[in-house]
């Protein structure tokens, strides 16, 4: 179980108890977080999960695969640490994580 | 809590978002999902990959867990048909004779296979594939070595002809139209699927009607063919399209048109009852006519808006659609709708390579875009589609220059 803090893009704050092994996409949809959309179900095709790590996090979340990179890539506002939230797996690692979701999921 | 009822009828992927939506707009009164599975509402576009190879277990796809459920008190009612539906009265009859009472009602019925009508076809070992049952009996029949026949080489049929084939069968499809995915796609994209899938050891029958099945001991043995060809097969599936779920909504007097008719608010003929997903007739803004699609974000975008309709408010449906499909390692993703094209740009090498894109265009506007291991351009033209941008179809085909500068 880790508590995911989730910053939508107004600013509103999400503070979340997620279950390990869930995705931080999951988390965010089974909270009805309305700055994640995980339109494909979490399999890497569709880029509506983009979330942004907060910078103390990076280490621990990892860098992204090569298809995921490449979605990354073309989101409306890429950043050094942006990721797609359906591939990040939620462990005690991650509890106290912060991540910022963008003004839109396209 | 208010004296109010909305019933959710069909526990699908847009019942799974209609039902929290309604909370989140506000909804106070009682909410009941009532579903024919057993099942709550799940991922179905794994059911003819991932749940198929055993690699997803369905806990896994789950759209959203129980608690989710318990949590924004929704009622689910699973393993549950609804019988009929009074409008005058506002009643939901259920097969086992309850009668509940609705002050709002929500059709998220969706689809079932389109079936034949051909000699055998009740023999052992022939499926159709559209829910966790129907896989779960393909599956108790896939034994490396032996041969399946798949009948139809549209998306489901070929996701299930490349998932039967990894696991060590040997598998036939085919399909009466001279290509395959011909209903939707360019010739180039049907040219690559039918290269992928030889590759892969699939075989592709096109031009070629199934005309029975023969069978030893009740279990099916062979396809037969109009050409007189006897295809051997120990499993066969069926995947020739889907029909609709209108059946209830007809007989309750709504307008149906090959869907229940919705306007872009997911609002039906009655202004007590919405209706969301694959079992819609709906405006489509973006190509300006109306249309039914098959499509999960179609589904869970509808049922924002009905959600919205059901509380009195108004939130437009105006999503682009885009689907996709995931075969061996190649992964198709399609923004827009191809429909009513007048060129055709390709971008990489579809004739000997796995990654290209085909972008349709009508008029120098892009509407739709294939993208076959090319994130990016899907991602781009997802944009540029729904900004109805002219484009350049020179850049579009110059692999010098990025998607983002298209």
């Amino acid at each position: 179980m880790a508590t995911i803090t989730y910053i939508e893009h107004s600013g509103e704050t999400h503070k979340i108890h997620v279950e390990n092994g869930k995705t931080l996409m999951q988390g965010a949809v089974d909270n009805l977080i309305e700055g994640i959309l995980g339109d494909c179900g979490g399999c890497c095709n569709c880029a509506t999960c983009h979330v942004m790590v907060d910078d103390a996090w990076v280490s621990k979340t990892g860098s992204p695969s090569e298809q995921e990179s490449e979605l990354l890539d073309a989101v409306p506002e890429p950043t050094e640490t942006s990721r797609l939230g359906c591939q990040i797996i939620v462990s005690d690692d991650l509890d106290g994580l912060i991540v910022r979701l963008p003004e839109e999921q396209f | 809590m208010e004296d109010k009822t909305c019933i959710i009828i069909g526990a699908s992927h847009a019942a799974a978002q209609l039902a929290p939506s309604l909370r989140q707009q506000g909804w106070q009164g009682k909410i009941i999902l009532i579903g024919e599975e057993p099942h709550l509402p799940y991922h179905r576009p794994p059911l003819s990959k991932t749940f198929l190879s055993g690699e997803q277990d369905v806990e896994s796809m789950l759209i959203r867990p129980a608690a989710v459920y318990e949590k924004f008190d929704i009622e689910v009612r699973l393993g549950m048909r609804v019988e009929s539906i009074d409008r005058a009265n506002k009643t939901v009859t259920l097969v086992n004779g309850e009668c509940l009472e609705y002050s709002k009602l929500a059709f998220c019925t969706g689809a079932r296979p389109r079936q034949v009508d051909l000699p055998g076809v009740d023999l052992k070992g022939i499926y159709y594939l559209r829910n966790i049952a129907d896989v779960e009996r393909i599956k108790s029949r896939v034994i490396a070595g032996n041969r399946a026949v798949i009948v139809g080489g549209g998306y489901i049929g070929l996701e299930t002809a490349a998932m039967l084939s990894s696991q060590g069968m040997k598998v036939t499809v085919v399909e009466m139209a001279p290509r395959v995915l011909a209903r939707v796609t360019a010739p180039e994209l049907s040219a690559f699927y039918r290269r992928l899938h030889r590759e892969e050891g699939v075989s592709i029958k096109t031009m070629a009607s199934v005309t029975g099945f023969q069978g030893r001991e009740g279990h099916v043995k062979q396809v037969l063919c109009a050409d007189g060809e006897e295809l051997p097969a120990d499993l066969v599936i069926i995947g020739i399209g889907v029909v609709p779920n209108v059946e209830l909504a007809e007989a309750a007097g709504l307008v149906v048109d090959n869907g229940i008719v919705v306007d872009q608010f997911a609002q039906t003929s009655d202004p007590d009852i919405v209706a969301a997903g694959d079992v819609t007739h709906h405006p489509n803004l973006i190509y300006s006519h109306s249309l039914r699609l098959e499509s999960v974000p179609n589904a869970t975008e509808q049922a924002k808006s009905a959600a919205a309709s059901l509380c009195g408010k108004t939130l437009v449906y105006n999503a682009l659609p885009w689907f996709w499909s995931d075969q061996y390692k190649v992964k198709l993703q399609i923004a827009g709708l191809s429909q009513g094209h007048d060129q055709v740009v390709i971008r990489g090498d579809h004739k000997t390579s796995r990654s290209f894109a085909v972008f349709y265009l009508r008029e120098g506007k892009l509407i739709c875009a294939d993208c076959i291991n090319r994130p990016q351009e899907f991602m781009i033209s997802k944009r540029l589609i729904a900004q109805g941008q002219s484009v350049d179809p020179q850049r579009l085909a110059d692999e010098a220059i990025v998607p983002r500068d298209f």
